[in-house]
């Protein structure tokens, strides 16, 4: 393996991780598709471009490789939508910060293609035509889907006033919720 | 003060201080993962990799 491409997948696998986690919303599957993701890239390296972004290569390797399984799963079980924050609840101690856990939560309910274009766009650090490139669509879908994301993310934490959001606001609902 | 709470409509565009909020806590949730770095697992399946790379060539 040449010792650039070993380097490059290795800076690449925390932020694949991330992805892979937001997109099916359970760690160990996450990892699976990270280990399948390295072993397709590294078996068609061929196809990689030198001098283009390695990083969004294998994103993009991940991404088509969740959606074509993801498919043929819904097609054996009946998969809702309610099954991803179903999967964020049974793992929450393997999420990281608990008081995140709100934010986590509203981000499982956004539909699929919304999720992946904010969390490209927004976390992962592609720029628009980066993430329409991983997501195979127009850089104006990525624009709106992203905006769509950020609205319904604003509606399902119910943020009438900025002093009612962030840690703050979390600590007291769970103070409120759970005496001890 | 307290008059200054403002109703927001629905579909209203976001102020670019929930934005930044939002923006804020997504970045969070992802850098507690980002932050985890390399585990074992991966470390261990690329060496494997380029053993059995060397090994063919």
């Amino acid at each position: 393996m040449d010792p650039a491409v070993r380097q490059a997948v290795l800076n690449a696998i925390p932020s694949l991780r991330a992805f892979a986690i937001s997109l099916c919303g359970n760690v160990d599957r996450a990892d699976d598709l990270v280990q399948e993701t390295m072993l397709r890239a590294l078996a068609n390296i061929h196809s990689f471009q030198p001098g283009t972004n390695m990083s969004a290569w294998l994103f993009t390797i991940l991404r088509n490789h969740f959606r074509s399984e993801y498919r043929k799963r819904r097609r054996e079980v009946e998969d809702t939508d309610g099954s991803y924050a179903e999967s964020l609840k049974s793992h929450p101690e393997q999420q990281g910060h608990v008081e995140f856990n709100e934010f986590r939560e509203a981000l499982a309910k956004l539909p699929p293609d919304q999720r992946e274009a904010l969390i490209l766009v927004g976390a992962s650090g592609f720029s628009y035509e980066e993430a329409a490139n991983i997501c195979g669509c127009a850089v104006g879908t990525i624009k709106s889907r992203v905006n769509r994301a950020r609205t319904r993310l604003a509606e399902l934490m119910s943020i009438d006033n900025v002093d009612e959001f962030g840690p703050d606001h979390t600590t007291r609902a769970v103070l409120a919720g759970g005496d001890r | 003060m307290q008059a200054a709470i403002d109703q927001k409509k629905p579909g209203a565009k976001l102020s670019r201080e929930i934005q930044a909020k939002l923006g804020q806590q997504l970045r969070a949730v992802y850098d507690d993962v980002v932050n985890q770095g390399v585990p074992d697992r991966f470390a261990a399946l690329l060496e494997q990799l380029d053993k059995s790379d060397k090994g063919n060539s």
